[in-house]
């Protein structure tokens, strides 16, 4: 199977020229990089403040949520950075771009996800990456929960890289539904940022199975902190996320294809 | 000559028949509560073939059905009835192997890089298309020889002028020697010179390497200059489909002659035209399009004391509007 290597590389082509056309303005490319890692910090800010006036939250302390924040806004910098541009297919449907892409021999994820490819996303992911690291310190390491760790941030990455795609497909049907999208999207990342105990178990339910965000950080970081769930949920969940995250794929490229295939027939 | 040829040489490179696309459409009708459904045949009945190496305008006015029919040629549309084949393929099943085999510019829409020079466009695509090095050598040394492009293949895309960027979106669109290609409006908005040019180019294009050609334009011009053969669709079917001096005579469309008099007089009595307009001193003859100007222009000048004379060529919209007021 040669396809999806030599798919990967036109992806690479295509984004590595967007790059490179983003450097024709270096100052507004490092700015808003900067800009992006500044705005998303603040989020962990607002974390930290709270923590001053709070000993834990819902149990958890400093430590243990910035590890929760760190892994699911790592996940979620990962999956942006890669194929945040598929939320524009709305827009490429009416400027008639999406009907220029489909006159080119790659598929049309590969070019709709590397389209705009920007690494402006970096700042979020640096700064993801820091609150991550910062965290891991205070984790008691053995060669399994380094592994749990590892395919944890992969499982993410493909649970948000599923759901970006998937959500961003409604626009086969209607177009300028991205709010629609974004509350799925960025609405499951928000919310992982904070233990789950803070909602109530039919929240909790619907995070699993429906939109199974809490596979992203929530199941691995209770096996990388050494607790069980607080809710009784079975301990296997916590070595569950790289089959959430295939099976999330799996369901958004299913969802793609019908999407693609929606519009050839209605040429909306 | 292109590398590839069509899998079975007997059948024409592309091969319409009976070609149906309707579509859905919700409207509000007055007295129902909801929208109504409803559905409109953008396309129908519609059946053409054309062999490789031909040159073909593909014209009517707008809303006829030409982009619906192009996007079902490229694959982007799925027909909802008759037959459809491109170089052996079904466009909208085997779309990406298609890809590879034609070349498509939509004359509004640029296909090239904004930020970045022309080259750094060409150079994905070879990438894209996996063109072998040395063939994207050549084509690219040709074409931008042929478009007189070297001094802009530095230039980022947006500064480019509207005429320059046509030339590099159409030699995006051939570097992988596609066997046919699509121009949607190539000339749109482009002046003499560079209108003269893309056509000899397309001229030289299609004589070298046996590039069959399908062009959708509004300019008569273009058509008169490339295409031996017209296919004009009205209503989403085709109303003709021969060559262009046959469209006027077939649209039974007519020439008219200006002609200013010294001093007023009653409707000019002469064979072979007659009179379709008098304001003041001003007539308007019509006559037939296929016949000479010149006896009638003989004719009015020794009966009337002429001042001036003009002749107005028949528009084309206007011939097709005849053609399908006749219900050819």
């Amino acid at each position: 199977m040669a396809e999806p290597t030599s798919h990967l590389r036109t992806y690479g082509q295509i984004a590595w020229l967007w790059v490179r056309a983003a450097w024709q303005y270096p100052t507004s490319f490092v700015l808003l990089a900067v800009g992006n890692g500044l705005i998303t910090g603040l989020d962990f800010v607002g974390l930290w403040i709270m923590f001053s006036h709070l000993r834990d939250l819902a149990g958890f302390t400093l430590h243990e949520v910035a590890l929760l924040y760190g892994s699911a806004s790592l996940a979620l910098a990962i999956a942006d950075t890669a194929i945040g541009s598929v939320e524009r297919i709305g827009t490429y449907i009416r400027t008639g771009r999406l009907d220029q892409m489909m006159t080119k021999p790659v598929p049309l994820l590969v070019q709709v996800c590397a389209d705009q490819f920007t690494l402006r996303r970096l700042g979020r992911l640096t700064q993801a990456a820091v609150v991550f690291g910062w965290a891991c310190t205070f984790v008691d390491w053995t060669p399994l929960r380094v592994l749990v760790a590892g395919s944890m941030l992969i499982s993410g990455a493909l649970v948000f890289f599923g759901l970006f795609v998937g959500f961003s497909c409604v626009q086969f049907w209607t177009t300028d539904a991205t709010e629609f999208a974004n509350a799925f999207t960025y609405g499951g990342a928000t919310v992982t940022q904070y233990p789950l105990t803070i909602f109530p178990r039919e929240v909790m339910v619907g995070l699993t199975f429906v939109i199974p965000v809490a596979f992203v950080n929530w199941y691995p970081c209770l096996y990388l902190l050494g607790r069980s769930d607080p809710f009784g949920s079975s301990d296997l969940l916590q070595f569950a996320s790289p089959l959430a995250g295939v099976l999330t794929m799996a369901a958004a490229l299913l969802v793609w294809r019908t999407g693609v295939r929606h519009y050839t027939s209605t040429g909306s | 000559m292109s590398p590839s040829q069509p899998d079975h040489p007997s059948q024409p490179l592309i091969d319409v028949r009976d070609l149906e696309r309707t579509f859905d459409v919700r409207r509000r009708v007055e007295g129902h509560r909801r929208r109504v459904r409803e559905q409109v045949q953008a396309v129908h009945d519609l059946t053409f073939s054309v062999e490789a190496g031909e040159m073909v305008g593909y014209i009517g006015p707008n809303g006829a059905g030409k982009s619906t029919t192009i996007k079902m040629l490229t694959g982007i549309l799925v027909p909802t009835g008759g037959e459809l084949r491109v170089g052996g393929l079904d466009p909208s099943r085997q779309r990406v192997e298609l890809a590879r085999r034609i070349g498509v510019v939509f004359g509004q829409r640029s296909t090239l890089w904004w930020d970045l020079p022309l080259i750094d466009s060409f150079e994905l695509l070879q990438k894209m298309y996996r063109i072998p090095v040395h063939r994207y050598r050549e084509n690219l040394d040709r074409f931008v020889d042929l478009l007189d492009l070297g001094a802009q293949l530095d230039t980022p895309v947006r500064q480019l002028s509207l005429g320059q960027r046509m030339r590099g979106d159409i030699t995006a669109a051939l570097l992988h020697d596609p066997e046919v290609i699509y121009l949607d409006e190539p000339t749109i908005g482009l002046d003499v010179v560079s209108k003269g040019r893309l056509r000899e180019f397309l001229r030289a294009l299609n004589a070298e390497r046996g590039t069959t050609l399908l062009l959708t334009t509004h300019d008569l011009q273009d058509i008169e200059a490339l295409c031996d053969r017209v296919i004009v669709i009205d209503h989403g079917t085709s109303v003709y489909d021969g060559s262009l001096a046959g469209l006027h005579a077939h649209g039974g469309s007519t020439r008219t002659l200006v002609v200013d008099l010294v001093d007023e007089a009653p409707p000019i009595d002469v064979p072979g035209a007659e009179v379709r307009a008098v304001e003041g001193p001003r007539q308007w003859l019509s006559f037939p399009a296929d016949a000479s100007a010149a006896p009638v222009v003989a004719a009015v000048a020794s009966s009337y004391d002429v001042a001036d004379l003009s002749i107005q060529e028949p528009d084309i919209e206007d011939v097709i509007r005849e053609l399908y007021s006749r219900g050819a």
